[in-house]
């Protein structure tokens, strides 16, 4: 049994209350803390583009003037780490996913997002459409920066953070679930921060 | 991002290992790259602690905690040698 | 056998602060009393582990700043976005206990094994630490290696053991260089350590030469760098990297 730390409290932070905007597990945080698992890429916009992948073949595809000419929206949510800090209301100028799939033709029932720098996650198709996810460019009103996933990552805030995958380029559409970077390392397939599925087999 | 280097991990992998890895030699299964395992690149600020080959950047060994154990994944690695004692 | 320490497993012991002593500006040095500890080379470091009244815990690692055979200390710098730091530099006091493990590492390791070839040492900021402990245990060896310590710190109150440093003499050369404030006549070095300045200052690149760079990520692959272009074999440039702690 670990002795306590007289006056030892730790970052600020608060447990998750009754107020049920929390999952269990969770502190609430006002940082925003940068977490990776490799170097930062630096993409430049003129060089960024986002696809759509199936069967091998890129889809469809746009650079970054043809992504930002598309509907966006000012999008504000809470976010929840699987590393256990939850972060409440942030803010971000996104595009929806929807947006960018209503522009292809598939029969797929998952996505498997790949990223600069090599990074992957996968969703179910279910969870990046009907409204649930985005991919955002901008951070409380700045562009987003690199160590937060700039020039633009995936936001899908109902599922924990691993899933928003930063420095985002598209979306690989499949068949069947396939498991990304930290899912391959023992991370849970979906990722309900709701019913604490942070590991595989929670 | 702040990136360390394998003596920020020396504790957790003698805790998994049992002995002292820092002076093991890793190969990179990658790019075939080998030195002190207390030389690659370390980010430890992420769900679990990823190692990362300090030439090519492959992905060697990834720790994840897991309860009161860890789930330690070597892949990346080619070859694992402690030095000689 | 009573008393015996045994060496096992890594694990966790309570540790007692017995002092506290201000090195610099927001630079503490914890002494500590562990009565399971058994005994560490210079250069290794141990982790500490901390836990908050409602469970939450935080770890970190921290250099051992005394030398083989003294009672176990760290020095620790104060992070301005800090977790740990904050509480260990100015909260921690005398009588508190926490939890360590250790000692940890082989690879930044000195413990002159005899061969006599000069000892070449470069601090970034707080990376001074466990170099530090390599100069005490050279002195309480009798080891007549010369070494020579080139420090980067900001200013001349953020030297860590500035004293202690000033008072070494036998063979052991200190070289301080300032890179962001000078004392009104300061003479020294100033800026970062560059090529030039290395290559005026680093032992000529040898067989058995052997350099210990800590300090910054940032700070540790440059001069690692440099070492390595003026000749020193890789395997004997041992590097210890602390992270980015900004400008050092």
């Amino acid at each position: 049994m670990s002795p306590i730390s007289r006056g030892f409290h730790g970052r600020r932070r608060e447990p998750a209350g009754d107020s049920g905007r929390v999952p269990p597990g969770q502190y609430v945080t006002e940082d925003f803390p940068v977490l990776s698992a490799g170097p930062t890429p630096h993409t430049a916009t003129a060089d960024w583009t986002f696809a759509i992948r199936q069967a091998g073949q890129t889809s469809k595809s746009w650079n970054w003037q043809e992504m930002r000419a598309l509907p966006a929206e000012d999008v504000t949510v809470d976010i929840h780490c699987v590393t256990r800090w939850s972060k409440l209301d942030t803010r971000w100028q996104a595009v929806s996913i929807d947006t960018l799939l209503a522009q292809v033709d598939h029969e797929a029932s998952y996505v498997l997002a790949f990223c600069d720098g090599g990074y992957t996650t996968n969703l179910p198709l279910a969870d990046v459409t009907g409204g649930q996810a985005w991919l955002a460019y901008g951070y409380g009103g700045d562009a987003l920066a690199p160590e937060h996933g700039g020039p633009a990552r995936l936001l899908v805030p109902h599922l924990y953070f691993w899933k928003s995958a930063k420095w985002v380029r598209g979306l690989e559409l499949l068949a069947e679930d396939e498991p990304g970077f930290w899912e391959t390392y023992g991370y849970n397939m979906y990722g309900d921060p709701w019913r604490e599925q942070r590991y595989a087999g929670d | 991002m702040d990136e360390l280097d394998g003596n920020a991990i020396g504790g957790l992998l003698e805790e998994i290992f049992g002995v002292d890895m820092t002076t093991a030699t890793g190969t990179c299964a990658s790019c075939g790259a080998s030195g002190p395992v207390a030389e690659v690149v370390v980010y430890l600020c992420a769900p679990g602690t990823v190692a990362r080959c300090r030439v090519c950047t492959a992905v060697l060994m990834v720790v994840v905690r897991r309860g009161e154990g860890s789930c330690v994944d070597l892949r990346g690695m080619a070859a694992l040698a402690p030095a000689p004692a | 056998m009573a008393g015996t320490a045994v060496r096992g497993r890594l694990t966790w012991q309570v540790a007692t602060v017995e002092a506290v002593r201000d090195e610099a500006p927001a630079v503490r040095t914890i002494e500590l009393r562990a009565p399971d500890w058994a005994g560490h080379q210079a250069g290794q470091h141990l982790d500490v582990r901390l836990t908050a009244e409602d469970g939450y815990v935080a770890e970190r690692s921290y250099s051992i700043a005394s030398a083989p055979g003294e009672p176990v200390a760290i020095t620790v710098e104060r992070l301005e976005d800090g977790e740990v730091s904050p509480y260990l530099t100015e909260e921690l006091r005398a009588g508190d206990e926490i939890e360590i493990r250790g000692p940890i590492g082989g690879y930044f390791v000195w413990d002159d094994s005899a061969s006599g070839s000069p000892l070449l040492l470069a601090a970034g900021g707080s990376g001074v630490v466990p170099l530090r402990s390599i100069l005490r245990h050279r002195a309480r060896t009798g080891s007549t290696v010369p070494v020579r310590l080139l420090y980067s710190a900001r200013s001349l109150p953020d030297v860590i053991y500035r004293t202690e440093l000033d008072g070494y003499h036998d063979g052991v050369e200190v070289i301080f260089t300032l890179t962001r404030q000078q004392p009104p006549g300061w003479t020294g070095r100033i800026g970062r350590v560059s090529d030039a300045m290395l290559t005026e200052i680093a032992w000529p690149a040898g067989d058995a030469t052997t350099a210990f760079v800590c300090g910054p990520t940032a700070f540790v692959e440059s001069v690692a760098a440099s070492l390595v272009r003026l000749g020193y074999p890789p395997p004997r440039v041992k590097t210890e990297r602390f992270g980015g702690m900004g400008e050092t």
